[in-house]
């Protein structure tokens, strides 16, 4: 017998469920306890970058769009530094948040975000990561939160080097994870959980 | 310096998968190809921070965060407190810990639920905490009822309390549910069920502690919540070339 490893087990995931706006998002949904949602409001007037708008919807295997998810999104600042206290690299723009949640309308179930073209981060070995958001994807009937990013449609060169892209197998399902500008500063990303234009996720 | 280099793989074969026939919203909302494996990074490794200061005085209190003056919610009163840690034992200090819930008649105040139990006028359900520096955490609510869902012709909710926690990472990210000590229809619930083993079932199943009850007010449940945890190396492992 060998010395026990003493480590937990992650609490196990359940799904967000039906209601999961209740209690993420109440003022959406009517119950006026806080004074606003969180993560409602990314930027400020001082904040420094280029400002984007993100819209898109969830879509599920039968071609339908989702209208009760949550959409979350975390990102670097202009300079490409995380609004975070691990962050160790440098001090964020103290007027970005980086952190957006989305309820998606409640007709439509667009999620939609104004914020900033993020600058590019380094993976660990060094080599840089394109411009890029990470996706977090949460409604009922996905039971385990889905993990994404999305990347520029408009910035082939730092995508053409970028670790995750280049480690894809199937290219042809790169084209899922870029949104496309609009010529207006609108990009589009569209989520799809299942089907032959299925959204590459990540364990990460 | 020891510092994070990643966190440790999350074990798929623990949670649940994201296809199972009995939980129906599952079948067209389950990726089908693999998800792509990747180390943590940077992007993963950091996350959003809140501040005490964005808590009201009521926040942690759901039987009177919704409630008219003087009045209060209708249910069984209790505790839910616990600690939020990391895989390796340590306490999460600063974690938001959001709650939501149905009533003590097992109705959510929202317009798309059709349950015909009541709603409580002076309950809504939902409330927040941040963890202190050890990861302890406590909010006060009245014990949600069960409920049937429209899944298979008769299939119930156990009385839960859903639950959406930020570590320090975006990587700990997890949005779960508690179940209380006891509940029979723990076992005959699809949406337990998708979770594979019954050890992890039982992670999410909070203990009824008689001795932080609180005598002629509310009783208390225990409920831990382990988020995923970081590896910790006085090293800097690479591999070369990548």
């Amino acid at each position: 017998m060998a010395q026990k490893i003493q480590r937990l087990k992650e609490s196990p995931s359940q799904t967000a469920g039906p209601y999961v706006h209740i209690g993420c998002t109440p003022s959406f949904t009517g119950i006026d306890i806080y004074p606003e949602d969180l993560g409602s409001k990314m930027v400020n007037a001082q904040t420094k970058g280029e400002r984007v708008a993100i819209s898109g919807t969830v879509i599920d295997g039968a071609g339908m769009v989702l209208r009760d998810t949550m959409v979350e999104i975390w990102q670097a600042d202009a300079q490409g530094l995380y609004n975070s206290p691990q962050e160790a690299r440098g001090t964020a723009d103290a007027n970005f948040t980086g952190w957006g949640r989305s309820p998606g309308d409640a007709d439509t179930g667009e999620f939609h975000f104004d914020t900033i073209k993020p600058g590019r981060v380094a993976n660990r070995d060094g080599r840089l990561f394109a411009p890029h958001i990470t996706f977090w994807i949460v409604a009922r009937g996905i039971n385990l939160g889905l993990h994404t990013r999305m990347y520029f449609a408009d910035e082939p060169a730092a995508n053409a080097e970028d670790p995750i892209l280049t480690r894809i197998e199937h290219q042809n399902r790169v084209p899922t994870l870029l949104a496309k500008n609009d010529g207006k500063g609108s990009y589009r990303f569209d989520i799809v959980l299942q089907g032959k234009d299925e959204t590459i996720f990540l364990d990460i | 310096m020891i510092k994070p280099t990643g966190y440790y793989q999350r074990d798929r074969n623990w949670h649940p998968p994201a296809f199972d026939e009995n939980y129906k919203t599952s079948v067209t909302r389950s990726p089908k190809f693999a998800p792509l494996s990747f180390a943590s990074g940077i992007s993963e490794e950091t996350g959003p921070t809140f501040g005490h200061q964005i808590l009201g005085p009521l926040d942690h209190d759901l039987i009177v965060n919704f409630a008219q003056p003087n009045e209060l919610a209708i249910g069984p009163r209790i505790i839910v407190y616990g600690r939020v840690m990391d895989q390796d034992g340590r306490g999460v200090a600063g974690a938001l810990v959001e709650v939501w819930q149905a009533n003590a008649g097992g109705r959510y105040r929202h317009k798309k639920e059709g349950y015909l139990a009541p709603l409580d006028p002076n309950f809504g359900g939902c409330g927040r905490v941040i963890t202190d520096a050890e990861g302890n955490y406590e909010f006060r609510t009245v014990q949600p009822g069960p409920y049937p869902w429209p899944n298979r012709v008769n299939d119930w909710r156990p009385a839960h309390i859903h639950f959406s926690v930020f570590g320090h990472a975006f990587a700990q990210r997890l949005i779960t549910q508690m179940y209380f000590e006891g509940d029979p229809m723990i076992w005959q619930c699809p949406i337990v069920d998708t979770i594979p083993s019954r050890e992890a079932i039982e992670t999410l199943i909070a203990a009824l502690d008689m001795d932080r009850t609180v005598p002629m007010d509310a009783r208390a449940y225990k409920f831990d919540i382990v988020l995923r945890g970081a590896r910790q190396t006085v090293f800097e492992n690479r591999m070369e070339g990548l």
